[in-house]
């Protein structure tokens, strides 16, 4: 064989072999659209229908035809205000501490972030024991409230606004600092009226996130005690509350009985669940792209 | 201040005008003409020091970055610190507003006076000391504020009193910036020129009404016509601020410079790099007439960096 | 000229003060402090919360028959705490989950990786976040109105309850599959080019260089990815709570409904055992021992993810 037939010759089945490599990974990608497209069909097909005027207004009842989703509406309104006020300091302070002020030679500091890393990958389950055990009962005693809730939904989020928070103060240049103290500023003011503000945009894109992975929790409030069956808004931080997916839980539990009077239902609830998600992330990467700093 | 001993003969004369030339030295001071009092000078008495260097050496961590810094800094004078790469005159100068303090590890020993006064004292609070110790820096850094809010930055965390818009004016004036932003000062300072920055980089750090203006390379990064815009804002500068400047543009050096420190790079047993200042003097007695050998291949460029 | 000459004269010489001590200052980096370490406190807090009430399970419920056993029927009479089951449940409807995740998800990040031009990159990505994004619950809704009745059983006619393992852990599977590809991803973007250019060079072609060269290089950082996803599987809640039932079981059956660790959990803390009760206390001891299990994984996640990131950097 020449040495031209011995090149030309020999790709011919290789290539078979490589185009279909290239379409099995091709395939991966494309099983994983499609079953998040399935999945958003499947959902808008049973629930589409039932999202109006009344579903958001009415509270749960006994008929479906008559329950709606507005405890559940204003109880994951709740459950997110309360998180947003407890994490937005505490998380940006913590960031600002473990960017600015710490040593990271010291064991304790690296200790600390071991510490933060682990806690964004314990089970959110978990997090609700946590709650149960010392906000819903033993020292803090809160009962099954709304204020529970949403402290147990903060401590389980807080990793993220630390971490995307430490991103945002990290990239804000070294020189920015250096102008500031050689005027004769000190850290703190130097940190607060200047790396804070220029941090802000990637500060609020990580709080919009974390809080929408607050919102579609459900299993940290089961067991803190979210009420299945409630028929009002939350009156006040000591209330008993509901939330969106727990209601959904809820009618997804009593459809097992009732298939097409409570499915609809429970379709239309997590449609607005999604709905409301969306619209957080979209701000997110709109605030990201509008006001992010290019240094 | 003494001049420059006349030249012996017309061809002595001619050889230093030569060298000269070639540096850029102001002719009338090598031509042994008395210096003349104009916007450029300033009547003065005896020489008042503002920092006075002993034995002073910088470390970080265990082995020196610099030594042997002996020297007065004087008032309303323009100093300058010149030497190759690594030889720590941007570390000695980030001393004397105590700059260092923000890098962990970073030690100074021997006297940093300050007039009088113990920079380094368990006293003194770093703080002050940058108040009335400012720095520009290689890299312009404005703030990602407007122009106005950048000037207004120092005297608002100094708590300055007065009028804001006043204080702006003034040291966007003395940074002879005014004229070209008068009419953009809200607008974003990132809009500006590689040059404009750096000038108001230097308005900002005049805001805060310093004693003292340290200039690391200040026009390292920038075109020569920006460069020439600052040498000149520089020699007015001096009548009411005292400067010192790190550059290792030896021309510049020579044009601006009353007193010039020349570093040097040294080689430890262990290939640790330090520096250590070889000569103090005159920025003409450096560049026409340096006492050490090791100056004199350095400025006639026998030596590069 | 006078006048700034004798002003700069004037200008009193400066003294640098008394190190005043900054009082504000340090009652602000007080409190930073503080608020750091109620990160700590979260931690420790999560330990003693379980600790306490497992210890005190402990003296009621032996160690080894906890272990063990092979019964869980903690709320009948007579009460069996073997957590055997539980266990079985849980790494039987993970191993499905995997089985689904780890092709894919490698198969998806090789593919983005290697072979996606830029443009193509920037619409999937977006879109496997989106799959990031959608909450357990909704998965779970979908496992079990959806999946488990028109694909398993109309579809592929198998013979499935309506609660069973195989659709939980399918479901999970793509659950975890972005954070699978995305690690994995990383990974693999983070190997150099010059590798795959000396492969290039060689006469090999993307498939040798992809499967030959990129993957072993970044293996590291896949091994990370997986171990992450396995401990996502593990410690995920709803979608085994809706979609593979309530039922403990010890039979490596797939079409059975299983309960896992955290399916357990959710399904008895409705919020009303007494404290101090039996049923109080399985809540805890099942955490710990859910707690334990992922802390391991993440730990050996973490350490993976730190070696392909050294050894590149």
């Amino acid at each position: 064989m020449s040495e031209r037939q011995a090149i030309e010759a020999a790709p011919a089945a290789r290539r078979a072999k490589d185009t279909a490599f290239r379409l099995a990974l091709m395939a991966c990608l494309g099983l994983s659209i499609l079953l998040l497209g399935v999945l958003l069909y499947d959902v808008v097909k049973d629930g589409a229908g039932h999202l109006d005027w009344h579903f958001v207004s009415s509270f749960t009842s006994i008929s479906a035809d008559k329950a709606g989703a507005q405890a559940a509406i204003w109880g994951t309104i709740w459950l997110m205000g309360i998180c947003a006020v407890f994490i937005v300091p505490v998380g940006v302070a913590t960031a600002i501490y473990l960017e600015e002020y710490a040593d990271n030679d010291r064991w304790y500091n690296r200790l600390i972030e071991v510490n933060i890393q682990n806690l964004a990958a314990v089970p959110s389950i978990v997090y609700g024991i946590l709650g149960l055990a010392f906000l819903v009962r033993g020292p803090l005693s809160l009962g099954n409230t709304v204020l529970a809730g949403g402290l147990t939904l903060g401590l389980l989020v807080l990793p993220v606004v630390i971490i995307s928070g430490r991103e945002a103060i990290r990239a804000v240049p070294p020189s920015i600092r250096e102008g500031s103290m050689a005027l004769g500023a000190t850290q703190w003011q130097t940190i607060w009226r200047q790396v804070l503000p220029a941090s802000i945009p990637g500060i609020a894109t990580g709080v919009i996130l974390a809080l929408s992975r607050a919102i579609g929790e459900t299993a940290p409030l089961i067991v803190v005690g979210a009420a299945t069956v409630i028929a009002f808004n939350p009156e006040g931080l000591d209330s008993q509350f509901t939330a969106l997916p727990i209601q959904i839980f809820n009618w997804i539990q009593r459809a097992s009985n009732d298939v097409n009077d409570y499915r609809p239902l429970a379709a239309a609830a997590i449609l607005l669940l999604m709905i409301m998600l969306i619209l957080m992330n979209s701000i997110a990467i709109w605030l990201r792209n509008r006001y992010e700093q290019k240094w | 201040m003494e001049r420059v001993t006349e030249p012996q003969d017309r061809q002595e004369e001619e050889q230093e005008r030569g060298l000269s030339q070639r540096i850029g030295v102001r002719q009338d001071a090598t031509a042994g003409a008395p210096a003349v009092d104009g916007p450029a000078t300033v009547p003065r008495g005896p020489r008042e020091a503002i920092f006075g260097l002993e034995e002073v050496q910088v470390s970080y961590g265990p082995k020196p970055a610099v030594r042997g810094v002996n020297f007065d800094i004087g008032k309303n004078e323009i100093t300058a610190l010149i030497g190759p790469s690594g030889c720590g005159k941007s570390t000695l100068i980030r001393c004397l507003n105590r700059m260092n303090d923000l890098i962990p590890g970073a030690r100074v020993e021997g006297k940093v006076l300050y007039h009088g006064q113990d920079l380094y004292g368990a006293q003194v609070d770093a703080v002050e000391v940058r108040k009335r110790i400012g720095m520009v820096f290689q890299k312009p850094n404005p703030f990602p504020k407007s122009i106005y809010d950048n000037i207004a930055f120092g005297p608002r965390v100094l708590g300055m009193k007065g009028s804001m818009d006043e204080i702006v004016e003034r040291a966007l004036t003395q940074g002879a910036l005014w004229e070209e932003v008068k009419d953009r000062l809200k607008t974003n300072a990132f809009g500006m020129s590689g040059g404009q920055q750096q000038r108001l980089c230097i308005a900002r750090c005049l805001a805060v009404n310093p004693d003292v203006i340290l200039m690391d390379e200040p026009c390292s990064a920038l075109d020569p016509i920006s460069t020439g815009k600052i040498e000149d804002l520089m020699m007015e500068l001096k009548q009411d601020y005292s400067i010192v400047i790190v550059t290792h543009n030896m021309q510049q050096a020579a044009r601006v410079s009353d007193k010039t420190a020349f570093f040097t790079v040294e080689l430890d047993d262990e290939e640790h790099r330090s520096g250590r200042v070889v000569e103090f003097d005159d920025t003409e007695k450096i560049f026409t007439n340096p006492a050490d050998s090791r100056t004199e291949a350095y400025v006639t460029g026998k030596v590069g960096e | 000229m006078e006048a700034s000459a004798s002003a700069a004269g004037a200008r009193a010489v400066p003294t640098l003060g008394a190190a005043r001590r900054r009082w504000g200052e340090l009652l602000v980096k007080a409190l930073l402090i503080l608020a750091t370490l109620l990160s700590v406190l979260t931690t420790t807090g999560i330990v003693i919360a379980l600790l306490r009430e497992t210890i005190d399970f402990f003296g009621s419920v032996g160690v080894w028959e906890f272990l063990s056993g092979t019964k869980w029927t903690p709320l009948f009479e007579p009460a069996s705490f073997g957590v055997r089951p539980l266990v079985i449940g849980t790494f039987l409807i993970t191993g499905i989950a995997l089985v689904v995740a780890a092709p894919l998800g490698l198969g998806a990040a090789i593919y983005l990786s290697e072979y996606a031009k830029p443009r193509v990159r920037k619409t999937i990505k977006p879109i496997l976040e989106i799959l990031a994004g959608v909450p357990t619950i909704v998965f779970g809704y979908f496992a079990l109105t959806f999946f488990t009745p028109t694909i398993l059983q109309d579809l592929l006619h198998l013979k499935v309850d309506l609660f069973n393992a195989l659709a939980a852990g399918i479901i999970m599977g793509f659950m975890i599959l972005p954070t699978i590809a995305s690690v994995a991803e990383d990974a693999m973007s983070a190997v150099p080019q010059s590798l795959r250019e000396g492969a290039y060079g060689l006469g090999a072609s993307k498939l040798q260089v992809s499967v030959r060269v990129v993957f072993p290089a970044a293996l590291s950082g896949i091994v990370a990815a997986i171990v992450l996803g396995v401990s996502r599987a593990v410690g995920e809640t709803m979608i085994v709570l809706l979609a593979a039932g309530a039922v403990a079981n010890n039979a490596l059956n797939p079409s059975e409904p299983h309960q896992s660790l955290a399916a357990f959990i959710g399904a008895t803390a409705g919020g009303d055992a007494p404290t101090g009760s039996i049923e109080y206390k399985t809540i805890f001891a099942v955490g710990m021992l859910l707690f334990v299990i992922t802390l391991i994984m993440n730990l050996i996640s973490i350490r993976f993810v730190r070696k392909y990131r050294q050894v590149y950097e």
